[in-house]
């Protein structure tokens, strides 16, 4: 059996590589992908550590649930505003939307 | 450390579940690192099953895999110009980004993990297999201690779902 | 030999014999709908290769594979070739779930027809069935949609990405109202795993296609959506965009998506087997027989398929989203909400409160979609306009 230091390991290196795609991609998409990565890193945190704390199974499942749940409505909102800013300049370069009204 | 399968598997998928996740990040080719998305998805998966997760595992099949990551191939096929003319994407500060994610890796991996890292009265040495039925468990919960949080959750995920439709749709006008 | 072991090899037989068993339903499935569809439209269909034209899948498959594989200059050249084995891959992986038969005992192991089943060997060898049984086969469904949508794009086809767009949008549409109408089967089973849901409708005595005649009307609509055929087979329309997301696909690669699609609708039918026509069990418990019934059982549901792409005529795409947002949806919930009160207040007496009310649930659906459709359509030929206007008469008859 992995000990639980495996798991947190494996969260933090996709952590970081989610920190690393959020500060170097400049397409609004691949950063809402890279987003997508931090959340899915925390949530390796949480279901690991509801399996190997001990008397506290299936609370860390119940907080992930919570989180998919949220970063679903994230996405789909996330989504929406890229298309919307998609039809308004015609490009979602997040660099280059730095006017409020066009 | 010892050769079990739990462990080689373990590393296998967690060896996938990386390497995508890099190629998520670097790939030029925006619809490809949304496919390398799905297998970092996948491997994720397949760490809760290790972590005796199973209904997690579904779940993020289902969600993340199935509907997420769907949700974003179909705004990237919306959004660019298509044919493969614009799917290319530009990084930029990467050395800045590239020292940043390791400094972040070196800081949790020295702080948080190595507390962890040794066996203790409060951490046990494998995950525990649930006592009853997991399924069961989930949903007592989701009923008694968290009742508030989960109908939160249905008002929010409504909430999102109106709000995605009013940004999203065209003016007629 | 350790009992791991043994284990193992004995998972890997079931395996074998369950793929073989999908496997030989591919190729009877085509044959079979050729003849139907052939038999429907006053023809005499395949009828050269091998007795009753019994061969013509495999002279067909071979055709297919003799052919050159052509990749376009265009296309995408690391998504272009996954893309079939990414549909094709789900579509092998959602068998693992399917009970095929009960609890087989040999010497002192027990184990279950199901590759993901139970397992008992001696000294307290025990492998649980999947928990999540069905979630899993419901998500491995819906990963199907990446084949499909990325098909389209890598072609560099706009028909073939136009084909992509439409069968994904379809798809995740019809995912909710596939899911939610097995919900209450699962609420009467009270569990997740598919055996436990077959041993329930022998123990109420009942297949729950009587107590939940909604949710199988609705899933029946929604998987054949979920799987693109006649009348959801828009994606692949031949009038309206030459195929569809496998324009450009051919030989080997194109032989993968036909085979998925009939493979997804193998297993969409094997789902509708075990939730609502009893599953395996038939007449008896002889246990080598239930493998038997399951089959038959299936072929009567794949004979439906055919049956519906043979009689009904391909909806339009805006009917299509409204079918299943409009109407499957709302309906497949209310009958979840009503299962569930039921099951909450008359336990006892749940099959015949669920019988009487889903009979008057599917009238009222019935008539309220039939109206809500033909008034948001006003292309059809009995519009309002048509109604109020034009005398009776058999043309204006749909």
């Amino acid at each position: 059996m992995p000990p639980l230091s495996w798991y947190l390991y494996v969260s933090a290196a996709l952590f970081a590589l989610g920190l690393f795609g959020m500060m170097t991609r400049r397409n609004s998409i691949a950063m809402l992908m890279s987003i997508e990565l931090m959340l899915n890193a925390a949530n390796i945190n949480l279901v690991a550590f509801s399996a190997y704390l001990r008397g506290h199974t299936m609370v860390g499942q119940m907080f992930a649930l919570f989180v998919i749940a949220l970063a679903a409505a994230e996405a789909a909102i996330g989504l929406a505003i890229v298309i919307n800013i998609y039809r308004t300049v015609k490009h979602i370069d997040a660099d280059e939307i730095n006017l409020m009204k066009w | 450390m010892e050769i079990t399968g739990y462990n080689v598997a373990f590393i296998a998928i967690a060896a996938m579940t990386v390497t995508s996740a890099i190629f998520v990040v670097t790939l030029p080719n925006i619809l490809r690192s949304a496919l390398f998305l799905m297998f970092t998805f996948i491997g994720v998966a397949g760490l809760y099953v290790l972590a005796n997760a199973e209904i997690l595992a579904a779940m993020q099949l289902l969600i993340y895999v199935g509907a997420i990551t769907v949700l974003i191939l179909f705004a990237i096929v919306l959004t660019q110009q298509l044919m493969g003319a614009r799917i290319t994407q530009t990084s930029r500060n990467i050395v800045l980004g590239g020292v940043a994610a390791i400094a972040v890796f070196a800081f949790i991996a020295t702080t948080f993990v190595s507390h962890f890292s040794k066996g203790s009265d409060m951490i046990a040495a494998q995950p525990a297999v649930p006592t009853s039925d997991p399924l069961l468990m989930i949903a007592k919960m989701l009923i008694q201690p968290y009742v508030l949080p989960f109908e939160l959750a249905s008002f929010i995920l409504l909430v999102a779902m109106v709000g995605a439709i009013v940004i999203a749709k065209e003016d007629k006008d | 030999m350790p009992e791991i072991v043994i284990f193992l090899l004995i998972k890997l037989v079931m395996t074998i014999v369950i793929f073989a068993l999908w496997m030989t339903m591919v190729p009877f499935m085509i044959w079979l709908e050729r003849k139907v569809i052939a038999d429907i439209q006053i023809r005499i269909g395949p009828n050269r290769v091998g007795p009753f034209g019994l061969l013509q899948p495999i002279a067909d498959a071979l055709k297919l594979i003799m052919k050159e594989d052509i990749t376009p200059a265009k296309a995408d050249k690391l998504i272009y070739p996954i893309a079939p084995a990414l549909l094709m891959v789900p579509a092998l992986l959602a068998i693992a779930v399917i009970p095929i038969g009960g609890m087989v005992t040999i010497g002192e192991r027990s184990f279950t027809l199901q590759i993901m089943g139970e397992y008992r060997g001696p000294n307290g060898f025990f492998v649980p069935e999947l928990d999540a049984g069905i979630l899993l086969s419901l998500a491995l469904s819906s990963l199907g949609v990446y084949g499909v949508v990325l098909a389209g794009w890598s072609s560099a086809n706009k028909y073939s990405l136009l084909g992509g767009m439409r069968s994904s949008a379809q798809m995740l549409s019809y995912e909710l109202p596939l899911g939610v109408a097995l919900v209450g089967p699962l609420l009467l089973a009270s569990s997740l795993r598919l055996n436990e849901v077959v041993n329930a409708q022998s123990n109420f005595g009942i297949w729950f296609i009587i107590p939940q005649f909604v949710g199988f009307i609705i899933f029946l609509m929604s998987g054949t959506a979920e799987v693109n055929r006649a009348p959801f087979d828009l994606p692949e329309a031949e009038q309206e965009l030459i195929g569809g997301y496998h324009t450009e696909y051919s030989s080997f690669r194109f032989a993968m998506f036909f085979m998925a699609e009939y493979l997804n609708m193998v297993t969409i039918s094997a789902l509708a087997v075990t939730f609502f026509l009893g599953g395996y069990r038939l007449f008896t418990d002889i246990v080598w027989l239930q493998p038997i019934w399951f089959a038959l059982k299936l072929m009567l549901f794949l004979y439906l398929f055919v049956w519906i792409r043979g009689t009904w005529p391909r909806v339009r795409y805006d009917q299509l989203m409204a079918l299943g947002w409009k109407v499957s949806l709302p309906l497949a919930l209310v009958n979840l909400a009503i299962t569930a009160i039921v099951l909450a207040y008359v336990p006892k007496r749940a099959v015949l409160v669920l019988t009487i009310t889903s009979i008057v649930l599917i009238t009222i659906a019935y008539y309220g979609s039939s109206y809500n459709i033909r008034r948001s359509t006003d292309m059809t030929a009995r519009s309002g306009y048509a109604r109020r206007h034009l005398p009776e008469s058999e043309e204006t008859r749909i």
